[in-house]
């Protein structure tokens, strides 16, 4: 397992490096929305009482907030998803299929630079 | 690819077609990546061979797929271990208690079937979540509450089955239920107290039918498969109306808490109430003692030290926060009534706490401590740092000021005896999630480090031997305690744990259903144990 962090690791370290994805379509961006409303934003909303922003802020992550960040890539929110970090524990298909999880990709890579 | 325990190659083959055949290929899971997701998130075995891994998982939509599920699992005696939303986090996840069980995931049954608001009751299945059934009611807008445990991602039914608390007047979840339904081991369909009647009209009304009352059979058991559940609700009250009383002296503790016993049992003050120190909490946070500024250890400082400190900072020793629910003029009546009734202890003081009327506007929600007002929220996981998990040592105690101070006599002897300073392990003050007692909640935080994990095992274990010889046992555990817990529960032989047995041999032949589940085996699992 301790070489599983570490691909983790690396693996994200190449996520955010990639560059240039295909716009999504919009009912895409809404699936998106819809699922990261019920999945994510309980813990990565704004607000003093969201866990996973105040864990971010303290890591110096700016903005801590998810939906405001531009630099995310598909590849790393997957990677955090089914494999979770610190108390962010993994999410099983029958909770966020690929399908959503591709959703909440594009929704949360909606504002990056093209 | 894993195997069930028991079970070979060509027979699991078999029984993952049919599997497929039952519920459709994509919801039977066997790839490692798949299969990993159900590994404990939050396991106190990182990195250990003991770390459960399941072989594969099974996802039924309803309860007809479950009846078939478990029919081949019967053919094959394949062992499954039922989650419902999986995220029972801190008492083992979506993980089995034994590796190689293939795991049986409720969480696609996420149907809420029913909100009455009338007689204010729900029915749901297994898969729906605090998140889910609060949102139901919100859209719909109903005058009803939930009440959630901290973390709103569970499931009503997991939770109240594996007995857990939240902090509204029906904070008692499994308290709180209304009738079952069952998929038995032979995949035989029932449905307790008033739902045994074909055209039941009550079935979420009056609990408990004709004959035996068999429900709390079904929780923290392995019997089977609950696959609907009602649960009561409260109307949406007018009113809020919180207070903290506040105590100087060490002692003042005993009067303190049989009068919030006297309250608490005269259904006067109605939510949980946790008895906090702001003074030792001050010194834990300034002398980076940590948990163990809460207990009495031998190099504690005398009971006169800490008084005088208090003093001087005009700290109370002790306190509790009071939360009153009902018609403003009942709250406001109630929380007068707690200080008239409280000013026999002296130098009481008393503040007053927020008074509000529902329902709560959007921007009122995002300031309250939504947990109080049955609104689901994820904030507690916050509250132990930046750690990878928890779990949770929590012996019930009785509901005095006397049971306390011993509790914290033992437990800083027993940290003190082991050599183990308490300092990483997060003590919550008593607190009344179940009416007439008190639960200590001790955090243990879970660490990607191997020897960390074994000696806080070591240190969780001794806990609960000790709580056992003064007469504290857990409410709930960790699967990785449920043997230890279970084996503490001894009286007259272990002959609580033998009827277990007896009804587990008779209910579930095979040993299919969530074996080890809170220390009960099937018969073949208990001579290989022993």
């Amino acid at each position: 397992m301790r070489y599983a962090r570490i691909f983790l690791l690396v693996a994200l370290s190449v996520a955010f490096a990639a560059q240039a994805f295909a716009a999504p379509d919009e009912s895409q961006l809404d699936r998106g929305h819809r699922v990261y409303q019920k999945w994510c934003y309980p813990c990565h909303g704004p607000g003093a009482d969201k866990p996973g922003t105040a864990s971010l802020a303290a890591r110096g992550q700016k903005p801590a907030v998810l939906e405001d960040r531009t630099d995310l890539t598909p590849a790393a929110i997957k990677i955090f998803v089914r494999h979770g970090v610190l108390y962010m524990p993994t999410f099983r298909k029958t909770e966020i299929s690929d399908a959503d999880l591709d959703a909440i990709a594009a929704y949360l890579t909606r504002n990056n630079k093209k | 690819m894993r195997l069930p325990p028991g079970v070979n190659a060509k027979d699991f083959s078999d029984a993952l077609k049919q599997f497929s055949e039952a519920v459709g290929k994509d919801w039977v899971f066997t790839s490692d990546e798949d299969v990993n997701l159900y590994r404990d998130a939050y396991s106190p075995f990182w990195h250990e061979d003991e770390d459960p891994v399941p072989s594969a998982a099974v996802a039924p939509i309803n309860v007809e797929q479950v009846q078939q599920v478990v029919r081949i699992a019967n053919t094959f005696k394949i062992p499954i271990w039922t989650i419902s939303t999986g995220k029972n986090l801190g008492y083992g996840g979506a993980a089995p208690r034994l590796s190689g069980c293939m795991v049986l995931d409720l969480k696609r049954m996420d149907k809420v079937l029913e909100v009455n608001e009338k007689n204010a009751y729900a029915l749901v299945e297994p898969g729906v979540s605090y998140f889910d059934l609060y949102r139901y009611i919100q859209d719909k807008g109903l005058k009803v509450w939930i009440d959630t445990p901290d973390p709103g991602w569970g499931s009503p039914i997991g939770n109240s089955l594996d007995r857990g608390g939240g902090y509204t007047p029906f904070r008692d979840h499994f308290d709180a239920h209304c009738g079952m339904e069952v998929v038995l081991a032979n995949g035989e369909i029932v449905r307790t107290g008033m739902g045994a009647l074909p055209t039941a009209k009550t079935w979420q009304q009056y609990r408990y039918g004709f004959g035996p009352y068999i429900d709390g059979m079904f929780s923290q058991s392995n019997f089977g498969v609950v696959t609907k559940m009602g649960f009561w609700l409260l109307p949406q009250p007018e009113g809020y109306r919180s207070g903290t009383v506040s105590v100087a002296k060490h002692d003042d503790l005993v009067p303190l808490v049989d009068t919030l016993s006297y309250l608490m049992n005269s259904s006067i003050v109605q939510g949980t109430t946790t008895v906090g120190s702001p003074l030792l909490m001050s010194i834990a946070r300034s002398s980076g003692m940590g948990g163990a500024a809460l207990l009495t250890t031998p190099k504690s400082p005398s009971i006169a030290d800490l008084e005088k400190i208090g003093q001087e900072k005009n700290l109370p020793y002790w306190n509790c926060e009071l939360h009153f629910y009902g018609p403003s003029k009942v709250v406001d009546a109630q929380w007068e009534y707690a200080k008239e009734k409280y000013s026999v202890i002296p130098g009481v003081t008393f503040q007053d706490g927020q008074s509000l009327r529902f329902p709560l506007s959007a921007d009122q929600i995002e300031h309250v401590p939504k947990r109080q007002f049955g609104i689901p929220n994820l904030t507690v996981f916050g509250m132990m740092g930046r750690t990878e998990g928890h779990m949770w040592f929590s012996p019930i105690i009785p509901m005095s000021g006397e049971a306390v101070f011993e509790a914290q006599r033992v437990f800083g002897q027993a940290y003190a005896d082991m050599g183990v300073p308490p300092a990483e392990t997060t003590f919550v003050f008593p607190s009344s999630f179940f009416p007439r007692s008190f639960v200590v909640l001790c955090g243990f935080p879970i660490a990607h480090d191997v020897e960390k994990n074994r000696k806080n095992r070591q240190i969780f274990k001794r806990l609960v031997e000790v709580a056992a010889q003064h007469g504290w046992g857990e409410y709930r555990t960790h699967t990785a305690f449920m043997d230890t817990v279970a084996n503490v529960y001894s009286y007259n032989d272990h002959a609580l744990l033998h009827f277990h047995e007896t009804v587990k041999d008779a209910v579930d032949p095979n040993g299919i259903l969530s074996p080890g589940r809170c220390g009960i085996w099937p018969k073949h699992m208990r001579k290989a144990k022993a």
